[in-house]
Order: structure tokens, then C-alpha cells, then sequence
């Protein structure tokens, strides 16, 4: 196989950008989803863990559409993060990472909530006895026992990430050095007669990206349930 | 009176708690079969349970009384709890579980200090060790020591010696009878064994399921 062109590194340059600002942007959102849905006891739980599962199970296609009226020019969220934090995702690589963000909420969630109920919470009231309050607790004994799973979780997410593509195309557009990351730019060289060597390169790329994810967040979910199956996907 | 405690709770499935103690310094052992509730009561003491009702005071201080409105938080009630099962944190040493309840209290409240806790218990051969490489009888005795070092008011035993085998038993109840009778710390033993607790207790209370 040749090596990559100068071009095809720019897309792979893009892809991670998007992908980690996705995965770091999602973690604390994904880590408080996680511990409501672990710990908390409200009316309407079941709810927010159906939302929260949500761009799951929906066609990409309208979480992208459903993106576009929110966070557009003139959707509510849009207006406001673009006056409050100066933050515009359309046409964006923020989009793009926006999108992908949302998309990785879930199976985020789902291994972060897997990683807190596994810890024992008889040992934060062990703490709890020996003089820690409830902060110094989480931050001693809930966090470090969840924090393999944490990850794990992480870069689930991330390699979540690397693959989006409905919700992307759909929120953000397909515009090079912007929004085209590694699976659109595999599609738009599909289009195009003679281009199947860029497009085989890049999904070399996208399987060695996604394998690597897969096989380092596996191994952090099986230090976090070990003993107890700590399979995440 | 060094244990004062009157207390109901609703357990969930028709199981009740209801209790009413009044001891005075020394081991008060609570004696009763599984599930009389002795472990939700320790678990009031220490504010990790809240009684549907009632008022416990230890040592003269009010920790819990729904009519008068209090309820200390639990790491503000000064327990030493050492559980059933050792509870030791599983990602910290030995060293770093016994000093747990340590950072947070000043060397002068203490009424043993690390060295001597570690000698008087016989583990300074296990400091460096992780807890999931402990005996019951070591886990036992670090989980002792980790409650002795966080300057507690009074001990709550819960059932200390049944994660124990027979042949180390010996040494955690002679551990016992000297923190009984040279801290002079109260405490509030829960065990289903009338022989050990014939031994040990000062006092023996019994609970009924």
C-alpha cells in the first residue's frame, strides 16, 4: 500500500482532533448521565435512561437533523452558545465534534454506569466512618475503584467517534479541512471514479484507529471487572 | 451512660427493627440470632442507617434524635467500626488503609498512636501488603487498627471474629479484652456466639428477631 499523501494525514489530522475534543468534551456530561443513572432515585429515571440511549437507536440521519434545529444558526441552543460562549458549530469542525460527541454519549454512559455500580458503596460508608465526608469519599474510594471503567469508557467513546458519519453529514456538511473526517472522506472518494486508493488507504486507518480503541478499552474494562465478566460493549 | 440508644426502623419486607439500650462503660455485647437486626442497629450507631425513630447518645453526645431534630453526619460521630468483613479498601495498602481515618484528626486526640497500633496488633510485617493478600485473621486485625487510628469515642464490633478462623481467634479476642481494658474506649460488640461474648462482654444485651 502507498503511504499516506499529505492530503490524507490533514483527515486523519482532523479525525483525532474531532474525535478526542469529543471524548473530552463528553466524559464529565457522560460521568454525571452515569451516576444519575447509577445512584439516583427520581420520578422519571427510566426516561432519561431511554434519552440518554436515544442516538443509539435512532437513525443517524435524524440525530443530525434533530442537531441542525437545535444547535443552527437560529436554533434555541445555537443562539445561546454562540452569544454566551462565542461557540458556532455550523459548517464546523465543532459540529463535527459535536455530532460525534452525541453520539458517543451512550455507550459511554453505559460503561461508566457498568464501573460505578460495581464499587462496593459498604466501603464509602467504611470511609464515611473514618471521618470522610461525602467528597472526600467519592474522590478516595468511588473514583479510583470506577476509574478503569471511566476509561474505558472513554475510549469507547473515542473510537465511537472516529467512526460517525450520518449525524455528521447531516448536522455539519461535507467540507474538506472542516468537517470531512475519515469516514467521509472514504465516502466522498467513493463517489468520485478512480479514487479507490485514497479511499482504501483511509479505511486502513479507520480499522487499525477503531481496532486499537476497541482492544485498549476492552482491556480497562476487564481491570475494572475483574471477577466480574466487565465486558462494556 | 456511655451507650444510650431507643430506636425503630422499618427494615422493607414486614422485618423491623426496635431496640432500647442503656449501657455503661466497658464491652456491651448485643447477643441475638441473624436477622435480629444487630447489624442495622451498629449501622444507626453510625450513622450509616437512619432510624425511622428514636434517639441514640453516646458517651453524653446526642448523634441522633428525630424529635429533636439531629442527625450528625457519620464522619462526624467518631465511630471506630470494624465490620464483618474487614472492609479494607481493596486499591490501598495496608499502610494507606490504616492511615485512612488518621489525616484527618490530630496526633494529640489519639489514643494510640501508629507504631504502637502497629506493634500492639502484630502487623508491621503486612504494611506494605494489598488487603486482597490478607488472611481474615491479618485483614481482621489491620481493619482493628485502622479504627483505632481514626481517634474514635467508642467501637462498634460487628461480629469481629467470624471472618476469623478458630486457631487465630485467640489473638483478636485477647486484642479485645486490652483495648477493653486499656483504652478504655465503650464498645458496642454484635455476635451470635454466647461463649465468645460471655468472655469479652462487660454487659450482655439481648436481642430478639
Amino acid at each position: 500500500m502507498p503511504p499516506l499523501s499529505p492530503d490524507d494525514w490533514e483527515i486523519v489530522r482532523l479525525s483525532l482532533k474531532v474525535s478526542l475534543v469529543a471524548m473530552a468534551a463528553t466524559l464529565p456530561v457522560a460521568f454525571g448521565f452515569a451516576w444519575l443513572l447509577a445512584r439516583g432515585r427520581f420520578p422519571g429515571k427510566l426516561l432519561l435512561d431511554a434519552l440518554v440511549h436515544l442516538p443509539l437507536v435512532l437513525p443517524p440521519v435524524v440525530t443530525g437533523w434533530l442537531l441542525l434545529i437545535a444547535f443552527g444558526t437560529n436554533g434555541p441552543l445555537g443562539i445561546w452558545f454562540a452569544r454566551w460562549l462565542g461557540l458556532t458549530f455550523m459548517f464546523r469542525w465543532t459540529g463535527a465534534a459535536l455530532a460525534a460527541a452525541v453520539m458517543a454519549l451512550p455507550l459511554m454512559v453505559r460503561a461508566i454506569r457498568l464501573s460505578i455500580e460495581a464499587v462496593d458503596r459498604r466501603l464509602e460508608g467504611a470511609a464515611r466512618t473514618l471521618g470522610a465526608g461525602p467528597w472526600r469519599a467519592f474522590l478516595t474510594i468511588t473514583l479510583p475503584l470506577s476509574l478503569p471503567g471511566v476509561l474505558a469508557g472513554a475510549v469507547l467513546g473515542f473510537a465511537r467517534s472516529i467512526g460517525e458519519f450520518g449525524a455528521t453529514i447531516t448536522f455539519v456538511s461535507n467540507i474538506p479541512g472542516e468537517t470531512r473526517t475519515l469516514p467521509l472522506a472514504i465516502y466522498s472518494a467513493l463517489q468520485i471514479p478512480g479514487s479507490e486508493g485514497v479511499a482504501a488507504r483511509l479505511a486502513v486507518v479507520s480499522v487499525l484507529l477503531s481496532l486499537g480503541a476497541l482492544v485498549v478499552s476492552e482491556a480497562l474494562a476487564r481491570r475494572a471487572g475483574a471477577g466480574r465478566g466487565g465486558h462494556v460493549l | 451512660m456511655s451507650f444510650e440508644i431507643a430506636v425503630e426502623r422499618r427494615l422493607g419486607a414486614g422485618a423491623h427493627v426496635a431496640a432500647s439500650i442503656s449501657a455503661g462503660p466497658g464491652l456491651t455485647a448485643l447477643l441475638g440470632p441473624s436477622g435480629a437486626g444487630k447489624t442495622s442497629l451498629l449501622n444507626m450507631v453510625a450513622g450509616l442507617l437512619r432510624p425511622d425513630r428514636g434517639r441514640i447518645a453516646v458517651a453524653g453526645e446526642i448523634l441522633f434524635d428525630d424529635a429533636a431534630g439531629v442527625d450528625i453526619a457519620p464522619e462526624r460521630r467518631h465511630a471506630g467500626y470494624v465490620f464483618q468483613d474487614g472492609r479494607l479498601f481493596p486499591h490501598r495498602r495496608v499502610r494507606a488503609n490504616l492511615l485512612y481515618g488518621a489525616r484527618s484528626v490530630g496526633t494529640e486526640r489519639r489514643p494510640i498512636g501508629f507504631d504502637e497500633a502497629v506493634a500492639f496488633l502484630g502487623i508491621g510485617h503486612l504494611l506494605d501488603r494489598w488487603p486482597r493478600t490478607l488472611s481474615g485473621g491479618e485483614a481482621q486485625r489491620v481493619a482493628i487498627g485502622r479504627a483505632l487510628l481514626s481517634a474514635p469515642r467508642f467501637l462498634l464490633m460487628d461480629e469481629p471474629l467470624s471472618s476469623v478462623d478458630l486457631a487465630r481467634r485467640e489473638e483478636i479476642m485477647r486484642v479485645i479484652e486490652r483495648i477493653r481494658d486499656e483504652m478504655t474506649l465503650p464498645i458496642l460488640y454484635v455476635s451470635h456466639d454466647r461463649a465468645e461474648v460471655e468472655r469479652l462482654a462487660t454487659r450482655i444485651v439481648t436481642l430478639d428477631s
